[in-house]
C-alpha cells in the first residue's frame, strides 16, 4: 500500500507530503502518524504541505485531526510551506485552520517547534523521567 | 466517479483544463478545489457518478464548467444542504456551500429517489 514517510529529525517527525493526496492516504496518514507519536514519543509534527496544490475540506479536516491527535499525545504541530492560492481558496471554503500553527518554510517551522519543547520541558526537549 | 481513488482523477482533469482556458493560478486552485468536493460527495453520498467538463467562450472571456451527476437518494432540502456545518456524513459540512462560493456560476438540481446534477462554472 502506499504510504507516506514520516521521517524522524531529533524530538520531532517530518512528514513532507510529496503526492497528489487522494482521501484513502489521508486517512493512512493520520493514523501512521498517531502510531509513531506514540511508540516515539515525539514531541514535534512538521507537515510540509507545499507541494500541495489544493486543500479541500476532507484535507483540511486532516490536518485539523492531526494537530488534535498530536496535541492529545503530548505534541506540537506545524504546518509548513503553504501555496498562496491554497491559502486564498481555503479561507473562502470556509476552512480556518484554527489551532493549527503555521509557518512559511520548514526552517521556520522547525524553530517553532524547537522553542515550544524547550520552553516547555526546560531540558533539551526530554521528557522528564516518569 | 465509483471510488474515492477517482476523485484524484478529477481533480488532476479540472486543473489541466482550467490552465489551458488559462485561468490564473488562484481561479485554477477554486475551481480544481471545488470539483474535489462535488467530486467527493457524488461519489460518498451520490453512490457514484459522472462529470462533464465544458470550455466556455464568451467574447473575450473564457471559462471552464463542470456538470456532476449522480442518480443518488438526492437532497430533501436543498437550501439547508448549502449552510456551512450541515452534513448527514461526518464531514464539516463545508463541501456544497463552500464550492458554490469558490466559483462564479453555481446550480444545483436534485430530486429525490432520483439523483443531484451540481454544475459549476468559473470565467477567465
Amino acid at each position: 500500500m502506499e504510504r507516506i514517510p514520516i521521517l524522524r529529525l531529533g524530538h520531532h517527525l517530518l512528514v513532507s507530503i510529496q503526492v497528489d493526496l487522494h482521501d484513502r492516504l489521508a486517512l493512512t496518514l493520520q493514523d501512521d502518524l498517531t502510531q509513531r507519536l506514540a511508540e516515539n514519543g515525539a514531541r514535534g509534527v512538521l507537515l510540509d504541505i507545499s507541494s500541495l496544490e489544493i486543500v479541500d475540506s476532507f484535507i483540511g479536516r486532516m490536518i485539523g485531526n492531526i494537530a488534535a491527535m498530536a496535541r492529545v499525545l503530548d505534541a506540537h504541530t506545524v504546518v509548513v510551506g503553504m501555496r498562496p492560492a491554497v491559502a486564498i481558496t481555503l479561507v473562502e471554503l470556509g476552512i480556518s485552520m484554527q489551532g493549527v500553527r503555521t509557518a512559511i518554510d520548514v526552517d521556520d517551522g522547525m524553530r517553532l517547534l524547537e522553542a515550544d519543547t524547550a520552553g516547555e520541558a526546560g531540558n533539551n526537549g526530554e521528557r522528564p523521567p516518569l | 466517479m465509483r471510488d474515492v481513488s477517482d476523485i484524484v482523477a478529477v481533480r488532476q482533469q479540472t486543473r489541466q483544463w482550467a490552465g489551458e482556458v488559462g485561468l490564473s493560478l488562484v481561479d485554477q486552485t477554486k475551481i480544481v478545489t471545488a470539483a474535489s468536493e462535488l467530486a467527493r460527495n457524488a461519489v460518498v453520498y451520490g453512490g457514484g457518478g459522472s462529470v462533464r467538463l465544458e470550455l466556455l467562450e464568451n467574447g473575450v472571456k473564457k471559462g471552464l464548467r463542470l456538470v456532476f451527476a449522480d442518480q443518488g437518494p438526492g437532497i430533501s432540502d436543498v437550501e439547508k444542504a448549502l449552510q456551512d456545518g450541515f452534513t448527514t456524513g461526518g464531514g464539516l459540512g463545508l463541501g456544497l456551500g463552500g464550492a458554490r462560493r469558490l466559483v462564479n456560476e453555481f446550480t444545483i438540481d436534485s430530486e429525490v429517489g432520483r439523483g443531484t446534477t451540481v454544475t459549476i462554472a468559473r470565467w477567465s
